[in-house]
């Protein structure tokens, strides 16, 4: 309990922590403040002895925050601004045309750039293209363009996302696997269950694929939410899925996925409650985050 | 073109009648088919220690004596290169029977070593050993010294000679559940490239397969996501370091955490962790290593100092491009993209990092890798990309050292 209650206020201290480091960068006019424009004189004028000397065993350069990174205008596609942007951007993609059948993956940010909105936020504007990861790297690539607002609030909440992908209506449909897999678990007798897929090295059976799949569309909702500029999510296990009555015609699964975030290099646990079907695509019903006492060792089963 | 000389006899119960063993090499398709034939024609009689055929590596044949004749002549008649021991051969066996069937036991063991998997410590450790005695005046293992739990910290140092040569040093698993570096780095091994050699002959090569031995087991043992060192943190219930914040570059700054529990805590003071410990002092004591590189994974990226600020470092620009042309050897492969950058700016700011801490004593070439994939299987990379990971990383490393070598400063 104790735990639980730590966990999430230093999970919550460090974001806010984040957050008001930017503020305060920004409240600042960027550039042009004097303290910054010495700092930068200095770092020109090391950088050229340095080069004169032709041996980098000068002082070494004092570290800056990351203000130089939140900078306005257009963004290096290859730097991490514009991609946790373009995750963002995915984790809606998928959440929308996502299936057991179908995962997508970032493939290369073409041109990005961002800028401050008036409400308090900051826009980007991507140009992206994206595989379908279920058919590895040879797949088809498809061309989105996105919006990303990250809004600028007390409390963290959930980015927006406008998302534009060509000829998305038109790429092979899985019909047939969806609905045989479907027709498969429909039946009240179906009651799938398995833990940490995949295993340890990596191993995954075909029969766990789709499961595993709908596990990471499910996760997109919740990676979706929680994300934010100082955040890269990816799922990197579907700890457990079990399979809940049907309901209303839908596959009902409770799942167990473990979020690994880049930047702060934390795993991080949520249980949600997700349905399927092939006209209805992922819902997700209920999600719990599960905070996982660090100096724990596995979960009691 | 003739075979290295390799004796490996073994002798059956009958006292003079003996078996020998035939090490070929095979050069061509056409020896590839020959022994096919072989393989196929008396297969029940003749014992193959190698799998498969391929002009990589030789095959060695035992057959027994009363076979001998026809096999030689079917060789001989397919123009396959051959050699075998001939004289006296019960004399020298009774000498070195034991050395060679220690070798004979070494030589399968290293070929039958499964690269295509993921093996815990010990087993990682053994072949090591296997390494080491198979190509003794190549491979040595180096004891830097011992992890926080008190397990030995070996380094692979690759040397044709010399006295303390102009060195490269190569780490991998410093964090430890990013199993494909482990397994990428023991899978260098696989294989000779024969273009190394020259580089060899000027240059030595420190390998580091396990730098993070506490963390590597207890990812089989406990928890696979495990990424810091295992040391006790006073005052805290949470254990660990993440070893690479605790060098002393920038230490305590942004990108690292104050918070022992977190995957990212820097420590209580820079080289805290007697891992990073033992690599500075090994980097230091021997005061002329020409390049660090370190292996990470997963984002499929290679970086260059500065991981503590975005500022750039002085030679940025000939970082950046020898990164850039050795990723166009990488890709090359298997058209695997990855992307260039400084740490700060592709991944993120990150205070502490041992790239940066090499870079700023002078070791100019510090590089570091983001291995396979980019996040659908993240740190549980499936077994079969392994073998794949190491041979497009092996490229990608490969052009830096060269380049290393025909840049000496």
């Amino acid at each position: 309990m104790l735990c639980a209650h730590w966990s999430r206020l230093r999970r919550v201290s460090s974001r806010s922590c984040c957050a008001t480091a930017l503020r305060s960068t920004h409240s600042s006019t960027r550039l042009s403040s004097s303290p910054e424009r010495i700092m930068k004189t200095f770092c020109s004028v090391w950088l050229l002895l340095s080069v004169v000397e032709l041996s980098p065993a000068q002082e070494p350069p004092l570290p800056e925050t990351a203000e130089d990174m939140a900078s306005t205008g257009d963004l290096e596609p290859t730097h991490y601004p514009a991609r946790r942007a373009a995750q963002v951007a995915l984790h809606y993609l998928n959440t929308r045309h996502g299936s057991p059948f179908r995962v997508f993956g970032l493939q290369q940010v073409h041109k990005a750039s961002a800028e401050d909105v008036e409400a308090g936020g900051r826009k980007y504007k991507l140009d992206f293209s994206v595989t379908d990861w279920a058919s590895g790297s040879a797949g088809p690539a498809l061309r989105c363009s996105a919006d990303v607002l990250f809004p600028r609030t007390e409390r963290h909440s959930a980015p927006d996302v406008k998302l534009r992908c060509e000829a998305l209506q038109q790429i092979n449909r899985t019909v047939q696997e969806e609905e045989a897999f479907y027709q498969k678990h429909i039946p009240p007798d179906s009651a799938v269950s398995a833990r940490d897929i995949p295993d340890s090295y990596g191993n995954m059976s075909e029969e766990m694929q789709p499961f595993w799949r709908l596990a990471r569309v499910a996760a997109s909702f919740i990676m979706l939410r929680e994300s934010s500029e100082n955040t890269e999510f990816n799922m990197v296990q579907m700890a457990s899925v079990t399979q809940q009555e049907s309901s209303e015609e839908q596959l009902m699964l409770e799942f167990v996925v473990l979020l690994h975030d880049l930047p702060s290099q934390e795993i991080v646990q949520w249980k949600l409650l997700a349905s399927w079907s092939p006209d209805r695509g992922v819902r997700v019903l209920q999600t719990e985050w599960q905070p996982r006492c660090p100096h724990a060792t596995k979960p009691p089963n | 073109m003739y075979c290295k000389l390799t004796l490996l006899v073994h002798i059956t119960s009958a006292a003079l009648a003996t078996t020998q063993v035939l090490r070929i090499h095979v050069e061509s398709e056409d020896h590839i088919q020959a022994l096919k034939e072989l393989e196929e024609d008396v297969d029940s009689v003749l014992d193959f220690w190698s799998h498969g055929f391929s002009t990589e590596r030789p095959i060695d044949i035992r057959v027994p004596h009363t076979n001998l004749s026809a096999v030689k002549d079917f060789l001989k008649k397919n123009n396959v290169p051959f050699t075998v021991m001939i004289n006296n051969v019960q004399e020298l066996l009774e000498r070195e029977k034991a050395e060679m069937v220690s070798n004979a036991k070494m030589e399968r063991s290293t070929k039958s070593f499964n690269f295509a998997a993921y093996h815990d410590l010990e087993t990682l450790y053994s072949f090591m050993d296997t390494l080491v005695a198979s190509h003794p005046n190549l491979i040595t293992k180096v004891h830097i010294g011992n992890s926080y739990e008190n397990r030995p910290m070996y380094a692979l140092k690759f040397s044709t000679g010399g006295v303390s040569r102009p060195a490269i040093w190569v780490d991998a698993g410093i964090h430890s559940r990013e199993w494909v570096t482990q397994a990428s780095a023991i899978a260098s091994n696989y294989g000779v490239d024969p273009s190394v050699t020259s580089l060899l002959g000027q240059m030595d090569i420190y390998l580091m397969i396990v730098t993070n031995p506490d963390g590597y087991v207890f990812t089989h043992t406990n928890n696979r996501m495990w990424r810091k060192t295992r040391s006790v943190n006073s005052g805290s219930s949470c254990r660990g370091v993440d070893p690479n914040r605790n060098w002393d570059a920038g230490f305590g700054g942004p990108g690292a955490s104050k918070d022992p529990c977190s995957e990212s805590y820097h420590g209580p003071y820079a080289n805290s962790e007697v891992e990073v410990k033992n690599v500075v002092d090994l980097i230091m004591g021997h005061g002329n290593f020409k390049s660090f590189i370190s292996i990470h994974s997963y984002s499929q990226l290679l970086m260059y100092p500065y991981g503590y600020t975005c500022t750039d470092i002085p030679d940025k620009s000939e970082l950046h491009s020898v990164g850039t042309a050795a990723i166009k050897e990488l890709t090359s492969l298997y058209n695997t993209i990855y992307q260039v950058g400084s740490i700060c700016k592709i991944i993120y700011q990150a205070s502490g990092g041992s790239i940066d801490w090499t870079y700023n004593i002078g070791i100019k070439y510090s590089f570091a890798f983001e291995l396979r994939d980019t996040g659908y299987y993240g740190f549980l990379l499936p077994a079969n990309q392994i073998i794949p990971t190491a041979e497009e990383t092996w490229l990608g490393l490969k052009y830096i050292m060269e380049y290393v070598c025909n840049h000496p400063y």
